[in-house]
Order: C-alpha cells, then structure tokens, then sequence
C-alpha cells in the first residue's frame, strides 16, 4: 500500500507538471522554481506534512517536497532560534541535499565526459 | 512569399506535430511514480532496516535519489529516459540532480572555474534563490504570527 501510495502521488505530481509545460510553454526551469516555491508555501501552510504522511516518497522526493522541507525547517529555525531562526532553518533542514547536490554534481562531472550528441 | 511574424507563427502552429498531451503525461505519471517508488523503497530500508527516524530517513533518501540522479546523468541514461518521461524525470529530485551535472559536463571544456562549476547552477542556482527565499518568507511570518499570539 505504501509503495502504491508513493506511485500514483508521485506520478499525479509529475503529470501536472508535464501538463503545464505542454499547455503553456513553460520552461522545465520554470517548472522546477514554480514547483519548490509552492512546495515552500503548502509547506508554510502545514498543508503538505498530510500528503507526505499519506504517500511518503511520493512527496517527498519530487521537487515539492524539497520545499516543504526548506518551510519546515524555518519553522522550526524560529522555534529553536527565534529571529535568527527566519536565516538559518531553510538551508540548515535542506543542508543534506543542497550540499549532496553540489558534491556529486561536481564530482560527476568531473569525472564523467561530455557525450557527442548524434 | 513574405511572412510576417505572427503569420509565420501561425504557419509554425500549423506545421508542427501537435503535442500528444495524453501520451506525454501518462509517461511523466508512469515514470515518475516509479521514481517515487523507488524513493519509497530506500525511505523503508532506511527506517526499517537501518532504524533511522523519519526526518533523517527522508534527508537519506533525498541523498541517495541525487547522487543516482547524478551518476544516471553522468552515464548518459538520464537524458535518454528524459525524452520519453518529460516532467517524470524532471519533478523528482533526481531531475535537480540531473540539472546540475549536466550543464556542469557540457560547459567543463570552458575551464574548472567558470565553466563546471558555474554552470552547476544555470537551473539549481534560481531553484534555490526562490526556493531559499521563500523559506525565509515563511520563517519571517511564522515569526510575527507567534509574536502576535504571545
């Protein structure tokens, strides 16, 4: 049930993005920025903590979740730090994919080398 | 036969294939539901197997989908799945991982500096900027919230 909860929210996710990008030309960068700001305020909203509870991966791996979790953490930044907390609880919560982004992205593609496009 | 600009563009219209919204959206459903199933698969291994609760369990699982997104990048299978999955592979974190590394591939012969590592962040770079504002956006309302409720 877990898996299949994960798959069709997942999936439901990924077909409206695709349905934007084939009915009003947005751009996939457009798409990721539209998707992680309104994953930011459903997740400010403490409307998408349900959704992840139901479908687990499937909303926290797409790119939504990504937000949610950056919301979440200021959340708790403010609890823990107060003012400060508004600063340093996004990007601390996200710390492990923003940093895992960076490293494998860098080690990646140094190692790896640009393919010849047929 | 002179166009102007808005009848080339409805000749365009007319000429180009018409885009197969069903086919295309039922292939981002398909692929990135099994995406997400694989994520669902480690986020078990994660906090069953490895007993990690669910926060640090969710950090790993992101971990985990973005260096796969990276190395599938890297092998050059990410953008083959890419052009049958569209959004399916885009929307999932691996799609963030992907838009990192493959820039960063492409534009390495520009030098390690302003070529790889600045173009790691054509698309993660504005992800970021809004996806980081808008956190403190919230943080700083939460905060006035609780001010104001004591």
């Amino acid at each position: 049930m877990q898996y299949l909860n994960a798959f069709w929210v997942g999936g439901l996710i990924c077909a409206i993005a695709q349905i934007l990008i084939d009915k009003t030309k947005l751009t996939p960068a457009r798409i990721l920025v539209l998707f992680v700001v309104t994953g930011t305020v459903l997740g400010g909203l403490g409307l998408y903590e349900p959704i992840v509870n139901f479908a687990g991966a499937g909303a926290t791996v797409p790119i939504v979740g990504f937000g949610n979790v950056l919301a979440q953490g200021a959340i708790k930044g403010v609890d823990e730090q107060g003012f400060l907390g508004i600063l340093t609880g996004g990007a601390r919560a996200a710390a492990g994919g923003i940093t895992a982004s960076i490293v494998f992205g860098f080690l990646m593609a140094l190692f790896f080398k640009p393919k010849i496009k047929s | 036969m002179q166009y102007t600009k808005q009848e080339y563009l409805k000749y365009l219209e007319q000429k180009s294939p018409n885009s197969p919204l069903w086919k295309d959206t039922i292939f981002a459903f398909l692929f990135g539901g099994g995406i997400c199933t694989i994520g669902q698969f480690f986020l078990n291994l994660y906090q069953n197997t490895f007993s990690m609760d669910s926060e640090m369990a969710r950090t790993a699982v992101s971990i985990t989908m973005i260096f796969l997104g990276a190395l599938l990048t890297g092998l050059d299978i990410y953008c083959k799945l890419a052009k049958y999955a569209g959004a399916g592979t885009l929307v999932p974190i691996t799609g963030f991982a992907n838009a990192i590394v493959s820039p960063a591939i492409e534009f390495k012969k520009e030098g390690l500096v302003l070529g790889l590592a600045s173009k790691m962040f054509v698309i993660a770079g504005p992800v970021l900027v809004y996806g980081i504002t808008a956190s403190a956006g919230v943080g700083l309302i939460y905060f006035i919230i609780k001010q104001l409720g004591g």
